[in-house]
């Protein structure tokens, strides 16, 4: 129990200090962007592949139960908004987490382990500022971009199979699917995944920078990063949709 | 002994260092002078304390007791802005060289000196590259990855990569282990060159006698976080203590 009070506290500080440097000069926008490029652009190939085949397959899932009532024209508008709503932020955090948060943690944990961090600290560079603030802010900005795409390649996959079978026009398709969707949904999947994104990079940083014990600890600080990030997402979505229901109605 | 040695001049000096983790009591009252131009060999069993000794002289940890004095400045009255304008001063050799992994060996080179030395042109850069990877003779390494590094090759980018800031003082962590006998000779050479080349002052932590030997102007025996015994390599090991006869007697048969 003491332990658990100590490393929320430990966690309490490293937030602080998040914040703290981030906003203090000089700051470091070459690592920034290419943390940018290797969070966002390195992950758009299996965005896109697992948006497409979310929705693909969502519909295809849901089309035999509204079939049974006669109603598949909903179709477009019931994935719309489990696309935007639900799966596009949660689908996009989860597999960044996987993708990406493991990455930072084995990365920094073995960049502490090997003592890269302290030759990054006595050569008078800031490595919390370099490694911790710039990988943050990248998950932080990146995931919101890339839930908004995987909404729209998700869009995509549905619409291949409503095509398929009902042969709606595109522009039939987008039409229905946005009647049921307002800017309130838009604003709550990019709110969510600026919570998910932050969360990913604090998990990672935190367990990587912290990592201790050689290459164990590497392993078990990836390992950490990932398995936090995912439950506190979980956590976080079941919060923020009842939070966001209580303003819907 | 090097000519060059301003005994009076202390550029680190240690007094009263004490410095716990837990219930392990691992510097037990540390009193040290390095004098500017000297190179001073810390010798020690593994878990004596050397590597604890030389991160509170590099700010890294910080002294339960004691002050450390730094090139005129106490370290760990120093706020983070004053301690990293002081390491511009200090080269730090790591054990494991510590060389950035996703950088090739001229990116490690420029990463502190860009960070630094802001007001450098791209041609100053480069031409102080070229000069420090000249220095510790591997020129031809500067589009290589670290892991394409042989050991001692690391070590040696390892030590290009502080010198290139042109400390006043060098620590250097184990610099020979891990390494065949004629790579580290190569190394105790280049620290040596080091020394005479850009005038530095340097604490070297070694459980190495022939590291100790070439190296040091003098050596001091840290045993159990005191030290037993300085001077110069043959005064340290004209001695009838058992704990310094035992270190010399088992460094000899692991090295024979």
């Amino acid at each position: 129990m003491k332990d658990l009070i100590l490393r929320i506290y430990d966690i309490y500080q490293f937030m602080l200090r998040f914040f703290r440097e981030a906003f203090i000069p000089p700051y470091e926008y070459k690592e920034v962007l290419n943390q940018f490029y290797e969070v966002g652009i390195r992950s758009l190939a299996i965005i896109t592949l697992t948006g497409f085949i979310t929705g693909l397959v969502f519909t295809k899932q849901s089309r035999s139960s509204l079939a049974e009532f006669g109603a598949t024209s909903w179709l477009p508008s019931l994935m719309a908004i489990a696309i935007i709503r639900a799966l596009a932020p949660l689908v996009t955090a989860l597999i960044i987490a996987g993708k990406v948060g493991s990455n930072i943690g084995a990365e920094l944990g073995s960049m502490k382990v090997t003592e890269q961090i302290e030759a990054m600290e006595v050569s008078s560079t800031n490595p919390f500022k370099f490694l911790v603030v710039s990988r943050i802010l990248a998950t932080t900005c990146i995931v919101p971009v890339l839930a908004s795409y995987m909404g729209f390649v998700a869009m995509m996959g549905a619409y291949l199979n409503v095509y398929r079978n009902e042969q709606t026009s595109f522009t039939s398709f987008f039409q229905q699917a946005f009647m049921k969707i307002s800017f309130f949904d838009i604003w709550t999947l990019v709110f969510k995944s600026l919570v998910y994104g932050f969360t990913i990079g604090m998990a990672g940083s935190f367990n990587g920078y912290n990592a201790s014990q050689g290459t164990v600890g590497v392993g078990r600080a990836a390992n950490t990063s990932v398995v936090v990030s995912m439950f506190l997402i979980f956590v976080e979505e079941m919060i923020i949709v009842q939070v966001q229901n209580s303003f819907r109605f | 002994m090097h000519p060059g040695i301003d005994r009076g001049n202390a550029v680190v000096s240690l007094r009263s260092v004490k410095k716990a983790f837990g219930s392990l009591q691992v510097l037990k009252g540390i009193d040290l002078d390095v004098w500017k131009g000297e190179n001073i060999v810390i010798l020690g069993r593994s878990g004596s304390g050397k590597s604890v000794l030389i991160k509170i002289i590099a700010g890294l940890l910080k002294p339960d007791q004691g002050t450390v004095n730094v090139l005129g400045k106490e370290i760990d009255r120093l706020d983070p802005h004053e301690l990293r304008e002081l390491r511009t001063r200090i080269g730090f050799s790591f054990q494991s060289s510590a060389l950035y992994d996703g950088m090739n060996v001229r990116d490690n080179l420029e990463f502190p000196l860009v960070r630094n030395k802001r007001h450098l042109s791209r041609k100053e850069i480069d031409q102080a590259i070229a000069k420090v990877l000249d220095d510790v003779g591997l020129s031809q390494t500067i589009r290589q990855m670290p892991s394409e590094l042989s050991g001692g090759q690391k070590k040696r980018i390892g030590i290009a990569r502080t010198l290139i800031l042109q400390p006043e003082i060098m620590l250097y962590d184990e610099p020979t282990a891990g390494l065949d006998p004629v790579t580290s000779g190569d190394i105790n050479d280049l620290i040596n060159e080091v020394q005479q080349r850009y005038n530095t002052s340097a604490v070297i932590i070694t459980h190495d006698l022939t590291c100790a030997k070439t190296t040091g102007d003098r050596v001091v025996m840290l045993s159990e976080g005191c030290f037993l015994r300085q001077g110069s390599f043959g005064d340290v090991f004209d001695s009838d203590d058992p704990r310094i006869k035992n270190f010399y007697t088992y460094n000899f048969i692991s090295d024979s």
